[in-house]
């Protein structure tokens, strides 16, 4: 990877980027090699399952990183992120119950299986244009997008700060949790969207549909992460980090603090809609649990293992956690959260730069340590 | 209307326009005054920490504002930046702006720029990064995310480096300068905001000798190009660098003058002695 460009140039211009975005490439080049051309008995075969499970693992990547620019950034403490995930997933479900059509348990050419059961007559309004992708996909960035945007301009427009507004996110993602469980809320209620079967024409568990949107989670992995990268080397991103150090002084030196963080908390929101788009494919269902508070907290622990304020420290700790969640949850389920709760106390105390800061304390020549303003 | 031009008037409204287009014109000081402030009363239940405080600052003018703690000498910065707004009583910047109209960017913008009394650089920002940051021109989000700075801009703050004496500090995170430095620089970035009045809290306090020493040769240096209203506790210092010097005591002024003049007055001898 030759950078051409002073643009990319600086894009590239640091360690952890370069090892990031290699990683990145040989993953998204290798697995689906090593899944599409060695059989099932061959030792070098890659299953299906465990392909999935890195696309999951690259969507968390990418919702990690829209929250390591608020959080490790902006320091805005955002603790409702997995709602704007869920928003864009359950976008995409929409597009994917759609596509069922007549393969569905009741037949019904326009309504899905939950409002035939439900006893529905007609497609509610919201459902309309979810059959064309192209719709879909405008909903996946619009529905996360102008929920942040609403949401961010009643919060900083009153300048809610600090833990008053983790707590108004986490308010966010419990009333959305409620509302989505409820099944005349037309979401499917607590059983969600499921039991799809094509996306775009092709069907959803063929390999090469599986390797499609594992290549398709790669690539927007690596575009939300060079966008995100892009708008902390700009100058909107030394404005960002000035807020996060100094708001009111910022605010003093001519900058609208709230436009500022509206901007960048919307613009985190639409990358996570999109991550959790790109996630329901994959896992194949998506329902109202994905708005549980819990979640949100947890996308915060994977920034704070993996070192918040550097992107690539994002995307270390949702893969590190998320490993270790896959890992605890197969062989001792019941100690999972213990597990979680020890590695959140540990990081804090004793790797305030994360897994990251530990790496980098080893190799000579490396950046300088992540502001301690940052600990919002 | 093409698609780009609607896709950044929607931005605009959104997001706010550039700075520059909301900016106030310059203050008007064709009588040879920038700053009118008029019979400003400010309270804090109950008590008057401004009372009817009238105070003038002529253009290009170096005025030093002393007085004993809860003199007022806070809250008057505060006023004329937009921090406070007083209850009764008017404030002009120039003939023509009226700050009590105006939100703290706004008056930022307009020309006034304020040094704290605790050095207030951004800390994890270079030296270079805080001049640039504080650098007068569009502020809002669509520049600063897609134009790097002009030449003017980068010009100026190669000038201003030079004045501050930090050009050899540039790349330095400004966390780790000295004190006097962290001073510097902030006078500096309220330079490079193209402030035409620079309020400065405390310059000199915990610096050493030859810092302070540095600090006057600043501001005289500043002075005639810049208004200058320092507050300052260290009567050497005033005495080295004030032609003209308010006394505030309880709210309002309470003598005007020379440092002479002023010292000799019967009233500021009592407050001053009487404490």
């Amino acid at each position: 990877m030759k950078p051409s460009t002073p643009l990319m140039e600086s894009l590239l211009g640091e360690r952890g980027t370069r090892i990031f975005l290699s990683v990145l490439v040989a993953t998204a080049v290798l697995v689906p090699v090593l899944h599409l051309t060695f059989d099932a008995g061959s030792p070098l075969h890659l299953s299906s399952y465990t392909m999935t499970l890195i696309g999951k693992y690259m969507t968390y990547a990418l919702l990690a990183v829209a929250v390591d620019l608020v959080w490790g950034y902006c320091g805005i403490l955002s603790l409702g992120h997995a709602a704007f995930f869920a928003l864009g997933g359950y976008a995409m479900g929409m597009y994917l119950m759609r596509q069922i059509g007549t393969r569905g348990v009741y037949a019904d050419p326009i309504l899905p299986d939950f409002m035939v059961f439900l006893n529905w007559k007609e497609l509610p309004w919201f459902w309309q244009g979810f059959d064309m992708f192209w719709f879909a996909a405008l909903m996946v960035i619009l529905v996360p997008g102008l929920l942040a945007l609403l949401f961010g301009w009643l919060a900083f427009r009153s300048r809610v700060t600090g833990v008053y507004l983790s707590i108004i996110t986490q308010a966010l993602t419990y009333a959305l949790m409620l509302a989505f469980f409820r099944n005349d809320m037309g979401f499917g209620g607590n059983n969600g969207l499921t039991d799809f079967k094509d996306i775009l024409g092709f069907g959803i568990n063929q390999p090469g549909t599986r390797v499609g949107l594992f290549v398709a989670s790669a690539i927007a992995l690596g575009l939300g992460y060079l966008a995100c990268r892009y708008i902390t080397l700009s100058r909107a991103g030394r404005v960002v980090q000035a807020i996060r150090d100094a708001e009111s002084r910022t605010r003093f030196i001519g900058y609208r603090v709230e436009s500022y963080k509206l901007w960048v908390f919307t613009f985190s929101a639409v990358l996570a809609g999109i991550a959790g788009a790109l996630y329901v494919p994959q896992v194949g269902i998506i329902n109202p649990s994905e708005f549980q508070p819990i979640n949100s907290i947890e996308v915060v622990i994977w920034v704070a293992v993996g070192g918040r304020g550097t992107l690539y420290g994002a995307v270390a700790g949702a893969v590190i956690v998320n490993y270790a969640k896959s890992y605890f949850t197969a062989a001792v389920p019941e100690f999972w959260l213990y597990a979680l709760g020890a590695l959140f106390v540990l990081v804090t105390l004793f790797l305030p730069r994360g897994v990251v800061g530990l790496a980098d304390r080893f190799t000579p020549g490396s950046r300088e340590p992540v502001p301690e303003a940052a600990k919002a | 209307m093409n698609a780009s031009t609607a896709l950044r008037q929607g931005w605009q409204k959104v997001f706010g326009t550039g700075a520059r287009s909301e900016r106030p014109i310059a203050p008007d000081t064709t009588h040879g005054t920038i700053l009118y402030l008029e019979d400003i009363t400010v309270s804090f239940d109950g008590f008057k920490a401004l009372n009817a405080l009238t105070l003038y600052v002529d253009a290009g003018e170096l005025r030093c504002i002393i007085g004993p703690n809860g003199a007022g000498k806070t809250t008057m910065m505060d006023v004329i930046t937009g921090k406070t707004r007083p209850d009764a009583g008017s404030a002009w910047f120039g003939q023509t702006i009226d700050l009590l109209t105006l939100t703290e960017p706004q008056i930022a913008e307009a020309g006034i720029g304020r040094k704290f009394q605790k050095p207030t650089v951004f800390e994890q920002h270079t030296v270079l990064e805080n001049l640039e940051l504080a650098a007068a021109g569009n502020k809002s989000i669509w520049a600063t995310l897609f134009s790097p700075l002009t030449a003017v801009q980068r010009d100026r703050i190669d000038h201003v480096l030079e004045t501050v004496r930090l050009q050899d500090r540039r790349d330095t995170r400004a966390g780790v300068l000295s004190h006097g430095q962290k001073q510097w620089l902030e006078i500096g970035m309220l330079l490079m905001q193209d402030a035409q009045m620079l309020l400065v809290d405390e310059p000199v306090a915990g610096m050493t000798p030859q810092e302070v020493e540095r600090t006057a040769e600043l501001l005289l240096s500043l002075e005639g190009q810049h208004s200058v209203v320092v507050v300052e506790h260290d009567m050497n210092f005033v005495r080295s660098i004030a032609r003209k010097v308010t006394v505030l005591h309880e709210g309002h002024v309470l003598a005007e003058g020379t440092m002479d003049q002023v010292q000799n007055d019967a009233k500021v001898v009592e407050v001053y002695l009487g404490e």
